[in-house]
């Protein structure tokens, strides 16, 4: 397999806190990877940083073997690069569906002015994604009323309606109830696999990682302190007394 | 409720006929509340994407002014409105460039000093805009035809009543369109429309030029139909007017500009007769229990009442 996203010396500090210390990473095209590690650890920022929200200090970002570096969210997402978010993001004076099916406006660049958002494409098509996380019920509730839970895959639906090649998930799981965890990620990466996307999430929770991840990252301090198969990573002393310790009471 | 605001359109249009008709001189009156409504349209496409400006007034002044300069030359309402529409809506680009890259109090506050800064120009270069005691315009004529000034008053209206069921019309379309959607995105969460490619400045960009067209043409019809233009079109309580009436009708519907504009030019009217001083304490007043009490404004009011007919009816 080849690299998809190739990162190399990323460095960024915020005052004295180093959020990213020298990250050099290889996102191989079609793998599931995920990334874990103590809260502050750097993981959001990495994400910032390859989707355009953070410029690094040093270091480079390459995207199908061309530089992303310092390039706006905008001009990324149009690579095919889309992110979904810790805390949602949503528009919160929209349904649900409108939130998506704005999303799929976005993605087809169809911006005439005088023709309805819902108009039956994007309505069907936003129906569908929905239904696929299991949200399809609350299609019309305003996206403020949703549940913690919801409205992170909300957030999700929404990145993945960009249909893009590469997707970073900053915690999908966290919010969602415990029992219905592993039936949604379970669908969520079938419909990935399925569209062919190559997907990087940040996790915390170990059985997710385990049974899904390709490859799992371990961040620590603005750095990546391991990077293996789930099965060999997890079984470390090292990463099991810093990293998934801490995750315990975390 | 869609089918119903365009049957209350198009029966509030027919109720201004008939009040124009019975009463002659409300024609007027009427004719510059629906011009002021179509402006307000444009505010209420402002406060959609949850900006307010407190210098839209300058546009309104825009085209009135292209009136008053072109009318000599070419005094044709056919010529003057497309005319004052056009130096409008090219002023709100220059400016919306410029403006769109600002949010909230200092969006609000960069419309006003602009606003103020044309004002001050209006009223400074008398050479050119005879300062403050404005510049006459002549009748002019309508689509070739010369008529008389009642016949041109009727014709006035007319215009100013289509082009306000056109504004609205456009307006119901345009919030529900991708690009109208994504305006009200701005309000809620500005940079996940940023991580979805779409560039929010851009789409607030597109409004304020549809605003300042709006401006502009309420302005051309209130330069024709007063046949006065004077600097006072661009001060400030000018824009705050047409913010007023954004609130006093409602932001949500495109009926509210016309509401507020409607009553808020008769009650202009009737108050200043009835205690000639007092009407901005009564504007005051009313502007504070709609606050208060409707935050939907008049539309709010009407549209819950509706709501609750049709809940007792069915
Ligand atoms: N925009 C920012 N400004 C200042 N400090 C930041 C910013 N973003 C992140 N940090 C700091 O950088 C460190 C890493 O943060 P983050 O990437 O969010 O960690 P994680 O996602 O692993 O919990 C933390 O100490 C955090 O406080
Ligand atoms: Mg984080």
């Amino acid at each position: 397999m080849t690299a998809l996203l190739e990162a190399r010396g990323l460095h960024l500090a915020f005052g004295g806190v180093r959020a990213a210390d020298g990250i050099d990473l290889d996102v191989l095209r079609g793998e599931f990877l995920a990334i874990i590690g103590p809260n502050g650890a750097g993981k959001t920022t990495f994400i910032n940083m390859t989707t355009g929200y953070l410029r690094p200090q040093a270091g480079s970002i390459a995207y199908e073997g061309e530089a992303i570096t310092g390039l706006n969210p905008r001009a990324i997402v149009r690579r095919g690069i889309a992110r979904s978010f810790q805390l949602p993001q949503l528009f919160t004076e929209h349904t649900v569906e409108q939130n998506v099916a704005l999303a799929l406006a976005a993605r087809d660049g169809a911006w005439s002015p005088l023709a309805p958002l819902l108009r039956m494409r994007w309505r069907d098509e936003a129906r569908a994604t929905l239904d696929r996380f299991g949200l399809l019920d609350l299609a019309g509730a305003r996206a403020d009323a949703l549940n913690e839970g919801a409205r992170k895959l909300a957030d999700i639906a929404m990145a993945v309606a960009l249909k893009p090649r590469l997707l970073l998930m900053d915690e999908p799981t966290s919010g969602v109830a415990a029992s219905e965890k592993m039936a949604i990620v379970e669908t969520l990466l079938r419909v990935l696999r399925d569209a062919d996307v190559t997907a990087v999430f940040v996790e915390h929770d170990m059985d997710v990682v385990e049974r899904f991840a390709d490859r799992v990252a371990v961040w620590s301090q603005g750095r990546i302190v391991a990077l293996g198969p789930p099965a060999e990573v997890l079984a470390d002393p090292a990463v099991q007394r810093e990293v998934i310790g801490i995750e315990r009471h975390a | 409720m869609r089918r119903g605001e365009t049957l209350l359109g198009l029966l509030g249009a027919a109720a201004l006929v008939a009040a124009a008709l019975l009463a002659p001189w409300l024609k007027f009156i009427l004719t510059v509340a629906l011009a002021k409504g179509i402006a307000v349209i444009g505010i209420l496409l402002l406060l959609r994407a949850g900006q307010v400006s407190f210098g839209h007034a300058l546009y309104v002044a825009m085209g009135a002014y292209t009136v008053a300069f072109l009318a000599p030359a070419m005094p044709d309402a056919a010529v003057l409105l497309p005319a004052g529409a056009a130096i409008a809506t090219l002023t709100g680009l220059l400016i919306g460039l410029f403006v769109s890259r600002y949010r909230e109090i200092f969006f609000g506050m960069l419309n006003l000093a602009l606003s103020m800064v044309v004002y001050s120009l209006l009223e400074k270069l008398y050479d050119l805009t005879k300062g403050t005691d404005g510049i006459r315009v002549e009748l002019p004529r309508f689509f070739g035809m010369a008529l008389d000034r009642p016949g041109f008053e009727w014709a006035m209206f007319a215009t100013a009543l289509v082009l306000a069921l056109g504004a609205g019309a456009f307006a119901r379309l345009y919030l529900d369109s991708p690009m109208g959607q994504a305006l009200s995105a701005i309000k809620t969460r500005e940079t996940r429309l940023e991580f979805m490619g779409i560039s929010a400045r851009r789409v607030l960009l597109a409004a304020y030029v549809i605003s300042a067209l709006l401006g502009g043409v309420a302005g051309a019809i209130i330069g024709m139909t007063t046949r006065h233009v004077t600097p006072l079109l661009a001060y400030w309580t000018a824009s705050g007017e047409l913010v007023f009436i954004a609130i006093l009708g409602g932001a949500g519907s495109v009926l509210g500009p016309f509401l507020g504009a409607v009553t808020f030019e008769l009650v202009r009217i009737y108050a200043g007769a009835a205690v000639a001083d007092a009407w901005q304490m009564i504007l005051g007043g009313v502007l504070l229990a709609v606050i208060l009490f409707a935050p939907g404004g008049l539309w709010g009011m009407i549209a819950g009442l509706l709501r609750r007919r049709a809940g007792a009816a069915s």
